[in-house]
């Protein structure tokens, strides 16, 4: 573009985390004035890469170049003393504080160093929100009585209080409605006019065909598109290059449907959760693994927390074995047979202080306790064949669990529910954190114990783990689900293009020439069985069309 | 359909050692941790400074008694405030807890039935105590800081104004002859037999049932402990129950050794009670704890204020010291947790 040097240059990012290399050899250019996006499915390392850009991460390697030349940003401070400021998703306002002192948090205006000059301070607030287009955010008012939409200004007014070249924004329109993000898209265009770059994250493609000048896309921690033009670019192309793969996934195959299904062990009907999820109906056989694919915020995880329990809905019911559940009771549900393994493994699922055994053995402690005297021996062999049974490494459960990897820390969350018995098992994102190579393995755990007779529930971010690993296939969108079908009869592509897009139904031919596998999944495979239900009755042996789908999309 | 727990499918025993379930004695060597040791070597090296110090006195058999005597009031209630700041909460109300049992079970018109009912009411209104907090706490959402802090200051006051401000002495003989000489069971005051069957029972409640258990993994981990299936509520009610049940046993011993019932007892007892299940490694944030360590970090107390007592040092040195000792365990933890 211009002769001079970009404002911006990361080259070869690298950075670890235990278990996980985040980010794999990143580069990103961005010029003074421009829309740059950044695009990428969950987990593809848009996260860190903007942390690192913001100083809130070191990489491990690469070099940052800054209007030409090398510099380190050492820490959040340094990082905005260049003028790169980073508006995050998670909002990191003091709720306590007045929206004029979260603004000049860190560097108010003061008298004699230390004195704040108040007065001045919600001055200039005013001014930057009035330039911002809400003037009526008094500069005075607690942050904590904004809305989620205000607040959001308040954090670029933040941004903006500094002498800023460069802006990150994380997915700032999730929170917005329309019209506030036609003011954001708004305010995005006068600070470009300014000469002011914005790298701009967003699970929308219309959105950044809207703002973006260029596009960058990530998957699986590498730069796989670097400045592609955002308005030229079909959106078949952008989606090819999110979702093609360099890892080959290696799903176990599917059983042959059996003749006769058998009944239903859970039924889902009309349970809703307002502001979260639409009524969903939905049925569980035993041997059955069904998936739910959707974005972050589509209401996966919110269905399958309701469904355990751990969420009241607003109405609906869920039946197991046809006894219904009390709504909102995680104990009713355990003790009918349902068992959840967490999104969050740390957070949720894991007590991470305490041995695998205990662990494993929470769930069950009336098994081997008499009186509420626990057989420890009793405990422990119990615990052991629950974890053997799901190949734990290491076959010792009196380690502490935190010493365990991501897979098996997630087998010792499973093992819990192998001990309980349970008829229903819901995994919301089982592979997070969970090495490639061990991923294989968790997928042939949860086939097998689907072939052992549990229904199977399934939430991934990872389109092609859904499609790989479920039988059936739920598609969400903002709560809704938008399609049902047989995991056999969808393919990525189409999947995100329910998911992502505004309602681009059926199967269009690829308008790129790279991507040979796209448009062959839902056109080759006959029509009609889309319906809920078991696998497709009509075809008499699955296998021949497995590897098509359960292989994934090979790498473009 | 999975049934793993079956006892049909055999276990090796003989590979038992090596996958952590270690017979009695390996176990004991392992449960014998870094941080119960130096506990105890703390302990060890007090009793010599004692010894060194005033000899006679300190190794006295009386004087022995009286350390133990003095430990077993403050040592009940520890074992209770061990159990809930476990689960990951507080108990700001264990002495005002102590105070009123203490002033209720001595009314005149308790002691007219005996015995049995200032026992029986020391017991109750620990107990009341104990259920109110846990209701506030578990089912009012109520933060156990502000909960146990209004139980503290109401507690307080319901026992000046049960008293209004006087010592209630004790008259009923059976009580009394409990903090005499002859009551001593091969020299072991009544008081420390009490105190030694608390923590017994409480070591056994905490790693040997399914309470304890639970009230470890509350406090690990509250959200994975309801997602497990636990009834988190249940169990935080519980353990304030506990708490309080532990404040009414202590006040019946506070009875017994002063002879009385006042409504300034238990004074500060929260914060004895407190810093001893944290230099004992309880974690104050839940999750971890022993009921070794907290008892030995009365002991700890005790006997640093008898020694303190016997030099004739000033009750400002005694804190100072005790706030150094605190501060000295915390970071010795941190330590070996890092390492």
């Amino acid at each position: 573009m211009a002769p001079e040097p970009p404002l911006l240059t990361m080259s070869g990012i690298t950075k670890s985390f235990p278990g996980v290399r985040a980010l794999d050899g990143v580069d990103l250019r961005v010029q003074a004035g421009e829309v740059h996006c950044l695009l990428g499915q969950n987990g593809a390392g848009k996260s860190t890469l903007i942390k690192v850009l913001a100083g809130a991460h070191q990489p491990d390697g690469g070099t940052i170049a800054w209007r030409g030349d090398e510099v380190t940003l050492r820490s959040p401070i340094a990082a905005m003393r260049l003028g790169i400021a980073t508006i995050y998703q998670e909002l990191d306002l003091v709720e306590g504080l007045s929206v004029a002192e979260n603004v000049f948090l860190g560097h108010e205006p003061t008298t004699a160093g230390f004195v704040v000059r108040g007065r001045d301070a919600r001055a200039a607030a005013g001014a930057l929100l009035k330039r911002l287009g809400h003037g009526e955010i008094d500069p005075a008012r607690l942050v904590g009585d904004l809305s989620a939409a205000q607040q959001q200004i308040v954090s670029m007014a933040r941004a903006l209080s500094h002498e800023v070249r460069l802006i990150v924004m994380d997915e700032p329109s999730a929170a917005l409605d329309p019209d506030e993000v036609d003011n954001l898209f708004r305010i995005v265009g006068d600070l470009t006019a300014d000469g002011v770059a914005v790298v701009y994250i967003s699970h929308r493609l219309e959105e950044i065909r809207r703002i973006g000048d260029r596009v960058t896309v990530l998957k699986d921690g590498r730069a796989v598109a670097v400045g592609l033009p955002a308005k030229e670019t079909p959106t078949r192309a952008v989606i090819a290059l999110m979702t093609g793969r360099n890892v080959e996934y290696v799903f176990p195959d599917r059983p042959k449907p059996p003749a006769r299904p058998p009944a239903p062990v859970l039924v889902v009907q009309g349970l809703a959760r307002e502001g979260e999820f639409e009524p969903l109906d939905l049925e569980l056989r035993p041997g059955e693994i069904v998936g739910l694919a959707g974005l972050v915020g589509s209401g996966r995880s919110e269905i399958l927390e309701t469904i355990y329990g751990a969420r009241k809905p607003t109405r609906g019911q869920v039946r197991l074995e046809g006894r219904v559940l009390r709504p909102g009771s995680v104990r009713a549900a355990v003790r009918a047979g349902l068992g959840l393994a967490p999104e969050e493994r740390k957070a949720q699922g894991l007590l991470m202080l305490e041995s695998v055994t205990r662990n494993v053995s929470v769930s069950s402690m009336s098994r081997f306790s008499y009186g509420g005297w626990v057989d420890r021996g009793k405990e422990l062999r119990a615990a052991r064949e629950a974890t053997r049974e799901l190949s734990l490494r290491p076959d010792n459960p009196a380690v502490p669990v935190r010493t365990l990897s991501g897979g098996n820390q997630q087998k010792a969350v499973l093992a819990r529910w192998l001990l309980r018995g349970c008829r229903v098992l819901l995994l919301d994102e089982p592979t997070r954190g969970v090495d490639v190579g061990a991923r294989a393995e968790l997928y042939t755990v949860i086939r097998r114990l689907a072939d052992e007779g549990l229904a199977v529930l399934l939430v991934s971010s990872e389109v092609p783990e859904v499609l790989g690993l479920a039988d059936r296939v739920l598609v969400l969108r903002e709560g809704r689900v938008v399609h049902t079908a047989p995991a056999e009869d969808l393919d990525e592509h189409r999947v995100l293009d329910l998911v992502l897009a505004s309602g681009r139904h059926g199967p269009e031919p690829a308008d790129l020439a790279s991507t040979g596998s796209a448009s062959t999944g839902p056109a080759s495979t006959g029509p009609g069985t889309t319906g809920p239900g078991t696998t497709d009755p009509g075809t008499t042996d699955p296998e021949t069309t497995d590897p098509a789908t359960t292989e994934g999309s090979p790498a473009s | 359909m999975t049934q793993p727990a079956s006892p049909a499918r055999p276990v090796t025993e003989k590979s038992a050692p090596a996958d952590g379930d270690p017979g009695p004695w390996r176990s004991l060597a392992a449960r014998v941790d870094v941080r119960t040791l130096s506990l105890l070597g703390v302990l060890a090296a007090l009793v010599v400074i004692g010894g060194v110090t005033e000899p006679e006195a300190f190794l006295d058999t009386d004087n022995l008694q009286l350390i133990l005597t003095q430990a077993s009031v403050i040592g009940v209630v520890t074992v209770g405030m061990t159990f809930v700041i476990i689960s990951g909460g507080i108990d700001l109300s264990v002495g005002a807890i102590v105070a009123l049992a203490s002033v209720w079970a001595t009314t005149v018109a308790t002691q007219d039935y005996g015995f049995a009912g200032i026992l029986f009411t020391a017991v109750v209104v620990g107990l009341g105590c104990g259920l109110v907090n846990g209701l506030l706490i578990a089912y009012g959402g109520m933060v156990p800081f502000i909960a146990t802090l209004a139980m503290l200051a109401s507690g307080r006051g319901l026992a000046l104004e049960i008293t209004d401000g006087k010592t209630q002495m004790v008259t009923v003989d059976g009580v009394l002859k409990l903090g005499e000489r002859d009551s001593y069971v091969l020299g072991i005051p009544p008081l420390v037999l009490v105190f030694a069957a608390v923590t017994a029972v409480g070591w056994l409640l905490l790693n040997r049932t399914t309470f304890g258990r639970r009230s470890v993994a509350v406090g690990g981990n509250a959200e994975a402990a309801r997602l497990a299936g636990i009834d988190v509520r249940r169990q935080r009610l519980y353990l304030y129950l506990l708490s309080g049940l532990c404040c009414g046993i202590a006040a019946f011993l506070l009875i017994i050794l002063a002879g009385s019932g006042q409504n300034t007892n238990g004074n500060l007892y929260e914060l004895d009670a407190i810093a001893a299940a944290i230099i004992g490694g309880t974690l104050l944030s839940g999750g971890r704890g022993t009921i070794t360590g907290s008892v030995l970090g009365v002991l700890i107390f005790t006997t640093i204020t008898n020694i303190f007592a016997l030099n004739n040092l000033e009750t400002a040195v005694q804190q100072i010291a005790k706030g150094a000792i605190i501060v000295a365990a915390v970071l010795v933890q941190r330590r070996s947790a890092t390492t």
